[in-house]
């Protein structure tokens, strides 16, 4: 294992966001290599979402850098960072309710289409091309998370946990370097979190790499490699899962120091 | 196993039915309005004899541009806009001023006359442009924000034509603006002509049904186009926007873009119906723009249906209908209607009461307002809504009959 720069596609150095006086990421640095899945994991508040929206650029960081594929993008927009290969989803589910499944994935490959105002305005054929290539290209993305059936469905009419793969999909079709997955298991049931690390896989087999927020602790040990723990903020533990659940300061976060 | 089948095969019927839907009902719209488009003049003319009902049209058909396009705005991009009609302003003037003798009465001193089919897409422009003026610092408020800058937009605009006044004449208007010319036109029957005869060179001139067709042209393009952008990347990233900018800005799209493509857009169409507006009524005033225009073509958008273009149509010829047939004729219909029953004392002015035909133009707005209200709560989603916003309110209905119930129990 070479520790090379170039194999991290995510670093984050010194990461600091304060709302006032309240510091929510508190000095955390941390890299991601490529190909790995990678779980931040943490009691609630810890700001694991917090984190996630400085790497995004929904949030500008207080100090500190966010390195990806060794480009500085900190204090990126949001749309430059999906531009540049970083999609997401979110703790709670944020689809676009009304609009079909289909539309919801299209908009997703919004970022990778070239159409300008004139050619939707008067049709061109390469417009043409482009909608049906992208209609195309996001079938499959549908197929790939398993709900292309309900692909001409409102979002807002699917049950939960394919609303939830809809979110990734959606994800997918920006064709991501990185992929944040914010609480992708929450709310499951024991069979569709197996489903849930069987898809991970997949993603992980198509070149992507997985960062994710989770709090089942089944989910996180079985499919990551490398966790950090956060607890009001700060780093308080990084390693493999074995290394993380036998470290005294995870159980304490946990479970209270008495534990 | 066994249910999963069934489950498929009736997603399969809702998914054909859910796309046939759309598409039947839309055709089946713009079919009707093209076959009485294409026969109303011939209809008007022989049951009137006269042209005044195409007069009507013609005045309808910009109140339909206007509409088609503040649907970008609102119905597509979810942006309240209150001062659309400062755009309409900024295309008629653009118009008026460069097709009038005006300029020659302003500091530049010399007249300016260029022909309508050039200027149409000036004023086009001109619109787009202040549309993405005003668009630049404001599209980051949000909501109610936003609807207030707009709200002083359209109210600074008139103003501005009002004080500018020696290029635009001010109160004074602006007067005898030029005609469109076309080389050759065919009259015959619809425009009291016993005979087709074929004219050319045809200036508009006083010919309504010169102008019908014109608006009937227009707005045939304003439709193509706007579905032509509803049916893209650009339309889809609209709807996104409205639906949650947050998600939108996270899957890539550049937010204030795609919202200043919405203002500039929507602009450009009213800037279109401007032209054609300050070519049809040859007299252009600040009058002519102020906040009931901004908020009628509002009204006609939210009760056609918001986000769904032939709705937004309909809706518009079905306001122009009751704001300048039914109200303003209201009173001859009511004293008509007392006398006939045998009420006509009625229509005599007697002490405080003036006459019921005195009495129904006064409640004029009162009667606005009460159909108004009516039609709202009778069809809170709009005459012919888009499916989404029928969606969107069925839900919110069923979320407070939930609640109800909770109340209920609790």
């Amino acid at each position: 294992m070479s520790e090379q720069p170039r194999d991290n596609i995510l670093e984050l150095t010194g990461l600091t966001k304060r709302f006032g006086g309240l510091v929510a990421v508190d000095n955390v640095s941390l890299h991601i290599k490529r190909g790995e899945v990678f779980a931040l994991i943490g009691p609630n508040g810890a700001g694991k979402t917090t984190l996630f929206n400085n790497v995004t650029g929904l949030f500008r960081p207080t100090s500190g850098n966010v390195l990806f594929d060794g480009r500085d993008i900190t204090g990126f927009k949001p749309h430059q960072v999906a531009r540049l290969g970083i999609a997401r989803t979110f703790q709670n589910i944020r689809l676009f309710d009304y609009m079909s499944c289909l539309d919801n994935v299209r908009v997703g490959r919004h970022v990778r289409m070239k159409a300008k105002v004139w050619d939707s305005l008067f049709k061109l054929p390469r417009e043409r091309r482009e909608e049906e290539r992208v209609t195309d290209e996001a079938m499959e993305v549908l197929r790939f998370v398993g709900i292309a059936k309900h692909a001409n469905q409102y979002a807002r009419n699917l049950a939960y946990g394919q609303q939830r793969r809809l979110e990734i999909a959606r994800a997918l079709a920006t064709e991501p370097k990185l992929l944040l997955l914010d609480e992708p298991a929450a709310g499951f049931t024991p069979q569709e979190k197996v489903e849930l690390m069987a898809l991970v896989k997949k993603i992980l087999n198509r070149g992507i790499t997985v960062f994710l927020i989770e709090h089942d602790m089944k989910v996180v040990m079985g499919i990551s490699e490398r966790i950090v723990v956060l607890d009001h903020g700060e780093k308080i533990a990084e390693g493999s899962p074995e290394e993380v659940r036998n470290d005294t300061k995870v159980i304490e976060a946990y479970l209270g120091k008495s534990a | 196993m066994s249910n999963a089948a069934p489950a498929r095969r009736r997603s399969l019927r809702e998914r054909i039915g859910f796309r046939e839907r759309i598409r039947d009902r839309d055709t089946a719209v713009y079919g009707i309005l093209i076959l009485l488009a294409l026969m109303f003049p011939l209809v008007s003319y022989n049951i009137t004899e006269g042209t005044a009902w195409i007069s009507h049209a013609t005045r309808a058909g910009y109140w339909v541009l206007l509409a088609i396009g503040l649907n970008v705005v609102v119905g597509f991009a979810g942006l309240l806009d209150l001062g659309y009609a400062a755009f309409f302003a900024i295309g008629a003037y653009t118009y008026a001023l460069l097709a009038s003798p005006q300029l020659a009465s302003s500091p530049a001193n010399h007249a300016v006359h260029i022909s309508f089919w050039i200027l149409i897409f000036v004023s086009l422009m001109m619109a787009a442009l202040f549309g993405a003026i005003l668009g630049f610092p404001t599209l980051r408020l949000r909501g109610d924000y936003l609807a207030i800058v707009t709200l002083g937009f359209g109210e600074i605009v008139p103003q501005l034509f009002y004080n500018f006044d020696q290029w635009t004449g001010g109160i004074n208007a602006v007067g005898l603006i030029d005609q469109p010319l076309l080389p050759a036109w065919v009259q015959g029957p619809w425009s009291g002509d016993p005979e087709f005869k074929i004219v050319s060179p045809f200036n508009f001139n006083t010919d309504p049904v010169a102008y019908y067709v014109l608006v009937c042209f227009l707005v045939a393009i304003a439709v193509v186009l706007v579905t032509n952008l509803y049916n893209s990347r650009l339309g889809r990233a609209w709807m996104a926007i409205r639906e949650d900018e947050v998600a939108a800005a996270a899957m890539g799209i550049n937010t204030v873009t795609t919202k200043l493509l919405a203002f500039g857009i929507g602009a450009s169409f009213s800037g279109f119906a401007g032209a054609y507006y300050a070519a049809d009524v040859a007299l252009v005033s600040p009058d002519n723009f102020l906040f009931i225009v901004s908020i009628t073509v509002l009204v006609m958008v939210v009760l056609g249906g918001m986000g769904n273009v032939s709705g937004v149509i309909i809706g518009a010829l079905v306001m122009y209908y009751l704001i300048f047939i039914l109200i303003p004729g209201l009173p001859e219909i009511v004293t008509g209607f007392a006398s006939n029953v045998g009420l006509g004392s009625l229509n005599q002015s007697t002490g405080d009461w003036p006459g019921l035909g005195e009495e129904t133009q006064r409640l004029n707005f009162i009667i606005y307002g009460g159909i108004l209200v009516a039609v709202m709560l009778l069809r809170p989603q709009g005459l012919l809504p888009s499916r989404v916003r029928e969606q969107e309110l069925k839900h919110a209905a069923v979320q407070e009959e939930e609640a109800a119930i909770e109340m209920s129990h609790a």
